[in-house]
């Protein structure tokens, strides 16, 4: 038993069920990620967590404690909205402490609490100004600090940073991040970011139409995605997919594709299981940034195959040039080096790292291998 | 949309030469004598004599200026049989107008909130049934009523024409309310209720602070309506009428000579309550109006 | 699957006082609206005079003789006449008095207010104006003779025939500034950049109105006419004022027919089949908008 546990909880609006047997079980300390495109559930599931929407079936228990049917601000929960949700008419200060007052907290008690959790977020200075008065990233701040100052058990974050600027999102990514690393606190985060699900957690559960596809560490999620909705969601630009055949040489199962004007080309896999393939399509899942310029390519990899193929675009984007070449009919993202001499138009020696491609089954879309 | 009405002029695409605009600006002004036409006709001749009157010209301002017609309809005009002026039925107006607002205000804001940030199966239809009852020809109530008011013994008295008021008002500032809670958002009631407050606590700590504007605007409209109503006044004020029954009692008065004077200085005296309000708060005044035809 | 947990106390207490609190006001209304609807559609089909008396059931006799009885036929016609002129003229107003405000006029700020003060006063006080200022004795007559306009007639409020005009001028006075104030909303809520590219597209501004901005207005024509028709079928207040539904029974209305048989002449059944008349008269043009209305904020 986990510190919050989701066992079988579904969500029914009529007879439409939204949300289908969710199990997740978190532990203290952990940072969950719930990610996935808008409509899929995970706004749903976060909050019936927090209790502001009931619970159709299954349990959802807190230390160990049952809270379906328990009133939101008996669950010691605390929750940060994506629009913030500042009490408009309310300072600051009277804004972070209106849940210790509630709960018939002391003044001196709620001041002190106010003024440690006001020092680390360093929003001291702001606490008697109204929150129409703040930038976006002052409120955002606020609204954690109204979160830190219950001190819950665990903390709720929907969408926190989707109403923010891109530069200030990605500060305040790192300011969670950081926090979370000092208080070691209990979160479930809500996001339709995958950047932010990968950096923040230290465990995603990817959903799509109201079931969980895969619960796991970002590096698991990343690296071995369970079908191709994982696949496709997580990583910018999105995994490579290119129908491919099996077919056997040399005793080593090898996928065969072709490139732009037709040609077969074979690719020699890595994972010996896909031998059981010989003969069949599979979908052959290769990140862009395994593939690259020869000099790019990875030192530490041992299936580093040579692929030549024309190339149709480039685009320079400062750090990394994208590279887009077609595979089977498909366009394949490449991520080179940002120096990589490569012009469109011109035929071009791709380096591809067999090791990290992935293999799905077209007509099931799950992962076959590894 | 009612407030880009009291907002300066947009910079509008559409350009006039100035011939049009000459003429466009006579046409208003033409319209705004119009308007004003009556009210000139009322404050000027309710300053005259009554001969001046009878034997002079409507439009020209008096020659003899006197404050007597405005005396003998604030205090001894024939109202019915007994010389009071409008005086007692003005007050009576004030007693009824001050609690009728006040309930159908508060009223109307609990159930504004409940119907926004409380919703429930049906609510749509309880709002609509509730809406309704805004544009009902009060003429298909008024039997029952006269027998309800019988009954509960609140016939032809002050409180009942509150309650009248406050049963009929209700429809009208819970819309207000309605329309304005539903633009406040509902996340900030999801984070109050995490932090503990319950529902009386919300609606007084976190929604009330800023139901301002609304507030002013659902007391102004239900005090304009509630003053100028006529039909309930005079079919349940019995001794108890409202001063616009009072002043058509004494412009229609069929005995003795007809002071119009009197009549002009009763109908500005009975205006000047709601002429008051419109001119401190006209924009609330225009915004209500608004709430009530167009959608919040 | 598990049972849900049992809800505590306090969420419990929570979920049930929203309606707990609601109750009353909705009670309020289904008595006092819908109660007394009901009430009175089933008197109008009693032999009610004085008082209502539910144990003589008629049927459709109130029906039959109210549309025999020639005043009632008087209010049908005035309040076709009345109803019709109204809002065509409210509507003609206020649109044109919003599409001139709206060309960058100085003054605007003076302007509108003037437009709109009368909708702040009481039928009654416009009544008593408008009913001194068109007697032909002291009035608008009257002041033309004195300016040596010795031929000019002005005696509609005394005329059988006209004095129907005089409610419309009256009633037109009061409400074409809050007309004015709906289109002029409209006006303020139409995109700038819609307008530019009619301009660009070589638009001048008599079609720039015709075929684009007038056809944009719809929203605010609707509720115009709901308003002002939902006016019209109610008004009493005015007709009491100006003429007491005289000369004669002249500018009878629906409304004053309802109240002088219900409550004046002792017919309460027939008084009270005027009034389901007029119920359903509303009912037909509120309750499809008002439906819409609600349909589409869901």
């Amino acid at each position: 038993m986990g510190f919050l546990d989701i066992s079988n909880v579904t969500k029914s609006y009529g007879s439409v069920e939204v949300l289908h047997r969710v199990d997740i079980s978190v532990e203290e300390g952990e940072f969950l990620v719930l990610v996935g495109p808008s409509g899929c559930g995970k706004s749903t599931l976060l909050n019936m967590i927090a209790g502001l929407e009931g619970i159709t079936g299954g349990e959802i228990s807190i230390k160990g404690r049952v809270v379906n049917g328990v009133h939101p601000s008996k669950r010691n929960i605390a929750m940060v909205f994506q629009s913030y949700a500042l009490y408009p008419n309310m300072t600051v200060g009277q804004n972070m402490t209106f849940g210790l007052e509630m709960h018939g907290v002391p003044k001196p008690e709620r001041d002190k609490a106010l003024a440690e959790v006001a020092k680390l977020l360093q929003i001291d200075h702001l606490l008697d100004r109204k929150p129409g008065q703040l930038s976006g990233g002052q409120r955002q701040r606020v609204a954690m600090g109204r979160a830190l100052v219950r001190d819950p058990d665990v903390f709720l974050f929907d969408e926190p940073l989707s109403n923010l600027d891109a530069k200030l999102r990605v500060d305040m990514r790192t300011e969670i991040k950081k926090l979370h690393q000092k208080l070691r606190t209990t979160i479930v985060y809500v996001t339709h970011d995958q950047i932010e699900a990968m950096t923040l957690s230290t465990r995603i559960a990817v959903m799509n139409k109201g079931h969980v596809q895969q619960l796991g560490k970002p590096k698991e999620i990343y690296d071995s995605p369970a079908n191709l909705f994982v696949a496709t969601f997580m990583g910018s630009p999105a995994m490579n997919i290119v129908p491919a055949k099996v077919v056997m040489e040399g005793g080593r199962p090898q996928a065969q594709v072709t490139d732009a004007e037709g040609r077969p080309i074979l690719l020699a896999l890595e994972q010996g299981n896909l031998a059981g393939w010989e003969g069949r399509d599979i979908l052959l899942g290769i990140r862009p940034e395994a593939i690259t310029d020869p000099e790019g390519a990875d030192r530490n990899s041992h299936a580093i195959r040579s692929l030549s193929n024309l190339v149709t675009v480039t685009e320079p984007a400062g750090a990394d040039t994208f590279v887009t070449m077609s595979l089977s009919g498909r366009d394949v993202i490449a991520r080179m080096r940002a120096d990589a001499a490569v012009h469109p138009g011109q035929r071009f020696d791709f380096a591809v790292n067999m090791e990290k491609a992935v293999a799905f089954d077209p007509a099931t879309e799950e992962r076959i291998a590894p | 949309m009612a407030s880009s009405v009291s907002g300066a002029t947009q910079d509008s695409a559409v350009s006039t030469g100035n011939v049009t605009r000459v003429f466009i600006y006579l046409v208003l002004i033409l319209f705004a004598l119009f308007y004003l036409l009556p009210l000139y006709v009322m404050a000027v001749n309710s300053v005259k004599p009554l001969a001046e009157i009878t034997g002079g010209n409507m439009m020209a301002l008096p020659r003899d200026w006197t404050l007597e017609p405005w005396g003998a309809a604030w205090s001894t005009a024939q109202i019915g049989v007994s010389p009071t002026g409008l005086k007692p039925y003005f007050l009576n107006s004030i007693l009824m107008v001050v609690p009728a607002v006040a309930i159908s205000t508060v009223v109307g804001a609990l159930n504004g909130y409940i119907l926004t940030k409380w919703r429930f199966r049906g609510d749509t239809w309880v709002f609509g049934l509730m809406l309704f009852s805004c544009f009902i020809p009060f003429q298909i109530v008024l039997i029952p009523m006269a027998r309800v008011l019988g009954l509960l013994g609140l016939a032809g008295s002050v409180p009942g024409l509150i309650l009248v008021h406050v049963v009929y008002g209700i429809g009208f500032t819970t819309l207000y309310f309605r329309n304005y809670y539903a633009a406040f958002p509902t996340e900030l009631i999801r984070a109050a209720q995490i932090d503990g407050a319950g529902f009386f606590r919300i609606f007084w700590r976190i929604l009330l602070p800023v139901s301002g504007p609304i507030a002013v605007v659902s007391v102004i409209w239900q005090f304009t309506n509630i003053w100028n109503d006529f039909l309930f006044g005079v079919s349940f004020g019995g001794t108890s009428q409202p001063v616009t029954a009072a002043l058509n009692n004494l412009v229609q008065s069929s005995t003795g000579v007809k002071e119009y004077n009197v009549h002009f200085a009763g109908a500005i005296l009975a205006a000047l309550p709601t002429l008051f309000v419109y001119i401190v708060a006209g924009r609330y005044f225009v915004r209500g109006l608004m709430a009530g035809s167009v959608k919040g | 699957m598990a049972e849900p947990a049992q809800a505590d106390f306090r969420t419990r207490l929570q979920d049930w006082l929203p309606k707990i609190v609601l109750a009353p006001s909705f009670a309020v209304t289904l008595l006092f609206v819908y109660g007394f609807i009901l009430f009175t559609i089933v008197l109008s089909f009693t032999g009610s005079k004085m008082l209502p008396k539910f144990d003589a059931w008629v049927g459709l006799a109130n029906y039959q003789r109210l549309f025999s009885l020639p005043e009632w036929k008087i209010a049908l016609v005035n309040i076709a006449i009345f109803a019709s002129l109204y809002i065509v003229i409210c509507t003609l107003i206020g649109l044109m008095l919003a599409i001139f405000l709206d060309q960058k006029i100085r003054g605007e700020g003076a302007l509108r207010p003037i437009y709109l003060y009368p909708m702040a006063l009481s039928f009654i006080v416009t009544g008593t104006a408008w009913k001194w200022f068109l007697d032909p004795g002291i009035g608008l007559q009257n002041v033309m003779h004195q300016w040596g306009w010795e031929s000019f007639q002005f005696t509609w409020i005394k005329s059988n025939t006209m004095a129907i005009y005089t409610i419309v001028i009256a009633a037109v006075w009061q409400t074409s500034g809050f007309v004015m104030a709906m289109f002029l909303a409209g006006l303020r809520g139409i995109d700038n950049e819609i307008l530019k590219a009619a301009q660009i597209d070589g638009a001048s501004n008599w079609q720039l109105y015709r075929r684009i901005v007038i056809p944009l207005l719809r929203p605010a024509f609707l509720s115009a006419f709901v308003i002002l028709s939902h006016l019209a079928i109610k008004s009493y207040d005015l007709v009491i004022a100006l003429t007491n539904g005289g000369p004669g029974r002249a500018t009878a209305m629906p409304a004053t027919f309802m109240y002088s048989y219900t409550f004046t002449r002792n017919e309460m059944g027939v008084g009270a089949s005027s009034a389901v008349i007029m119920l359903m008269t509303i009912a037909a043009i509120m309750v499809p908008y008002l439906y819409a209305e609600l349909k589409e904020k869901k």
